[in-house]
């Protein structure tokens, strides 16, 4: 019992990122088309984070790429971003905040016909700097903005 | 049937889809305690949300704990047409999903 515990676990870390994509293809069989990326998501720092989700950490600033979000956020719960891009064939948008326990907090993957824009609300839990990053043609493009939050929004 | 969990506008301008949506679904990252018992409320969040137009997938967000309580999101995409359908759907960590159907106005 126990032994074939050991062998299970130990073949799941050898498999690697494909043993974790497998596995959550397993518990989640509905229309699900690329499989979350846990790895990327429990990442403690960004470069990382990045690298398991867009496959690179190199990003390059870029004015093409539009960073809305509040200066000052009252509450830490409920901040909204909104991500434009006009580099032409936006493949995928990344928000990260650089001070969360987890700091990827969403990676939008974009069909060929839609826009260069997401927008959605996110919780903070302290002032950081809040990163877009846009993949474009594999190379990656970011644009950053300092937010200030008055109440933390990620504990009690 | 239960009331869905996925309220969805999409309105077309120019051939042009903006589409915004509602979920609602309490979003816990698994960091928070409970102020009573002092022990962390599991993390319940969802992982991944796929927006489906015509059969072709033309949005899949990848999400965790980080994304605000009954999240909102909001996108647009190029050829669409009026009265056509979208298809939106969910999956949390638990395993739990739900999907919606709207058309687009």
């Amino acid at each position: 019992m126990n032994h074939n515990r050991r062998v299970l676990l130990k073949g799941t870390f050898a498999a690697g990122a494909t043993g974790i994509a497998i596995s959550a293809g397993l518990l989640t069989p509905k229309a699900v088309l690329a499989a979350w990326p846990k790895a990327a998501f429990e990442a403690k720092d960004i470069n990382s984070a990045l690298e398991a989700s867009l496959g690179s950490s190199i990003t390059t600033e870029s004015s093409d790429v539009k960073l809305k979000a509040p200066d000052i956020a009252e509450n830490g719960a409920v901040v909204p971003i909104t991500v434009t891009s006009k580099i032409p064939n936006t493949e995928a948008i990344s928000i990260v905040v650089a001070k969360n326990a987890m700091p990827l907090a969403a990676t939008f993957n974009l069909g060929a016909t839609t826009k260069g824009f997401v927008s959605t609300r996110i919780k903070m839990g302290k002032t950081s700097d809040v990163t877009a990053i846009v993949k474009a043609g594999g190379k990656l493009y970011s644009t950053s903005k300092n937010v200030k939050v008055t109440i933390g929004g990620c504990g009690g | 049937m239960a009331k869905s969990s996925i309220k969805v506008r999409a309105k077309v301008k120019k051939g042009e889809a903006k589409v915004k949506c509602l979920i609602s679904h309490p979003m816990e990252t698994g960091l928070r305690k409970n102020k009573k018992t002092g022990k962390l409320i599991p993390a319940h969040f969802i992982q991944e949300v796929v927006c489906e137009y015509n059969g072709k997938t033309v949005m899949n967000a990848q999400w965790n704990g980080t994304i605000s309580k009954n999240p909102f999101l909001s996108f647009a995409f190029t050829g669409a047409k009026s009265g056509d359908k979208i298809k939106i759907s969910w999956v949390d960590n638990t395993g739990k999903s739900d999907s919606t159907e709207a058309e687009m106005k």
